[in-house]
């Protein structure tokens, strides 16, 4: 069974934000939302700071609280890959999803219905990678399985030192940033 | 020199930065009007239990009319809430078991039956005299002392669930470490509890009952303050995030709102006059229920609010 996963290397991202534009132009998100976006995390002491530059979006976790506490079933986990979607036809706007994502990486459509990113599952059944991962000019972004032990996510998470994000929180989420 | 620790973010995503503002003012309406009719709920069952629908002057023919009002009117802030709303039936077409507000949606559909089965026990005979079907249906009911005691506990029992699934509500999203006590759930209960006595007290004909609400009204206040230490202190020994959130009530943003309104106002101030009120050293006045019900609407406002404002890393960015 499939583990859809990204991998991000924090080491080559310039915070150049192509991967932000790439899903707003392919998902049509609308004006003044995103689906993903840029974090600079700054840490340190003084003058010893060290900068990650981090591109973030929905972590596709593997225990969902958004899922768990949906009333209507609109939040679910697809049946391929464990990604993490949003049946609009389905969704009341109770907005209870977003109050339960540590991540807050949902926002309400301007039509009503809660919206995310959907690691663009539309391109990945056709066999093409999700529309950030595509265009990243430093190829820092990875797509694929997490559970096939020759996949390139899989090798560059054993290979590497990596961080998930609020792993505390116990979401399981299925983005990992490499550092 | 402390360690430094910045976030900057590119996103500006509308009700969820800088502060996730998902849920505002209806919600706080909606969490006080249900758990206020949970209350009204149990002490009507408390009441039909006891055999009091005969009496002439009881608040039992008021009540089952008065909380479906108040219900509806606390539906329609959670329907104005929603943002889909014409999807809203989805709610009703499926059951998640793992989701409180599915409980919720099904619990407020199962408790307009009971109350309009309490309200039947009293209705006016302008409304059943012209349907002798429905004036069969009524006679028998009242006839029955067994039914009248069955739809007391029913209403008892889905009072109970109500009060407890609007703390329950909050208290499952774990994202917002706020809200994530397993006290909620009775913290909500006892106050709806307080603030359905405070009201029954104000529109209750019979001295017996006023008295006998003021008495139960000082027992679920000195119950509530007792949850609220047991809810903060659960939240000061916890992590650090909980011990955050909590330093919001305490004082941080929502300090003065909640020492000031919910805690001083909404349940010191009130038990001390209600005190002295069932005591017989002073008259019963209406300013003390007033008090205990704006302060339960308040408690769920700041609660609310607080709850979105905590988080498992802005916290930091609110001291």
């Amino acid at each position: 069974m499939a583990r859809y996963g990204m991998v991000i290397d924090t080491k080559k991202c310039v915070g150049c934000m192509d991967c932000v534009v790439a899903c707003k132009t392919e998902n049509q998100v609308p004006e003044g939302f995103a689906r993903d976006w840029i974090v600079y995390d700054t840490t340190g002491v003084y003058p010893t700071l060290v900068t990650e530059i981090r591109s973030e979006r929905c972590n596709h976790c593997d225990n969902p609280p958004c899922v768990y506490c949906c009333p209507c079933g609109a939040s679910h986990v697809h049946e391929r890959g464990g990604v993490v979607l949003v049946h609009h036809e389905k969704c009341v706007g109770c907005k209870a999803c977003m109050a339960a994502c540590p991540y807050d990486a949902r926002f309400v459509h301007p039509e009503g219905y809660v919206d995310k990113c959907t690691f663009c599952i539309h391109r990945v059944e056709k066999g093409m990678d999700p529309a950030c991962v595509s265009v990243c000019p430093t190829h820092c972004m990875y797509f694929g399985d997490l559970e096939d032990a020759n996949s390139r996510v899989r090798r560059l998470l054993d290979e590497r030192r990596s961080h998930a994000l609020l792993e505390s929180a116990g979401t399981r989420p299925q983005i990992w940033y490499l550092v | 020199m402390n360690p430094v620790r910045e976030l900057v973010t590119t996103r500006h995503n509308e009700m969820v930065d800088p502060l996730l503002n998902v849920w505002g003012v209806e919600i706080a309406i909606y969490l006080f009007l249900g758990g206020m009719v949970a209350g009204m709920m149990i002490i009507l069952g408390y009441f039909l239990f006891r055999g009091r629908h005969k009496e002439l002057r009881c608040s039992c023919a008021l009540l089952p009319g008065l909380s479906i009002v108040l219900l509806s009117s606390g539906m329609l802030a959670l329907f104005l809430d929603l943002e889909h709303k014409w999807y809203f039936w989805n709610m009703y077409i499926t059951f998640k078991p793992a989701s409180p507000m599915s409980w919720g949606a099904w619990i407020l559909l199962l408790v307009y039956p009971a109350l309009l089965a309490a309200a039947l026990l009293r209705l006016p005979g302008s409304l059943k005299d012209p349907f002798p079907s429905i004036k069969s249906i009524v006679d028998r009911l009242q006839e029955n002392p067994r039914f009248v005691r069955i739809i007391g506990t029913l209403n008892m029992i889905l009072g109970a669930m109500l009060g407890i699934y609007t703390g329950v509500l909050l208290s499952s999203l774990g994202a917002r470490p706020l809200w994530n006590s397993s006290l909620l759930g009775p913290l909500f209960l006892v106050s709806g509890l307080s603030t359905a006595a405070a009201f029954v007290h104000l529109i209750a004909k019979d001295p017996y009952e006023r008295v006998l609400l003021a008495k139960a009204d000082n027992g679920f206040l000195v119950t509530e303050l007792f949850f609220i230490i047991l809810f903060i202190t659960g939240l000061l020994s916890s992590t650090e995030v909980h011990v955050e959130s909590a330093r919001l009530l305490l004082n941080g943003t929502f300090a003065p709102v909640f020492l000031v309104f919910v805690v001083c106002l909404g349940i010191v101030i009130p038990l001390f006059i209600q005190s002295l009120a069932v005591s017989h050293r002073i008259r019963h006045v209406p300013a003390a229920p007033i008090m205990v019900i704006a302060g339960g609407f308040v408690l769920r406002l700041v609660i609310v609010y607080a709850g979105q404002a905590s988080h498992w890393v802005r916290i930091s960015l609110l001291k």
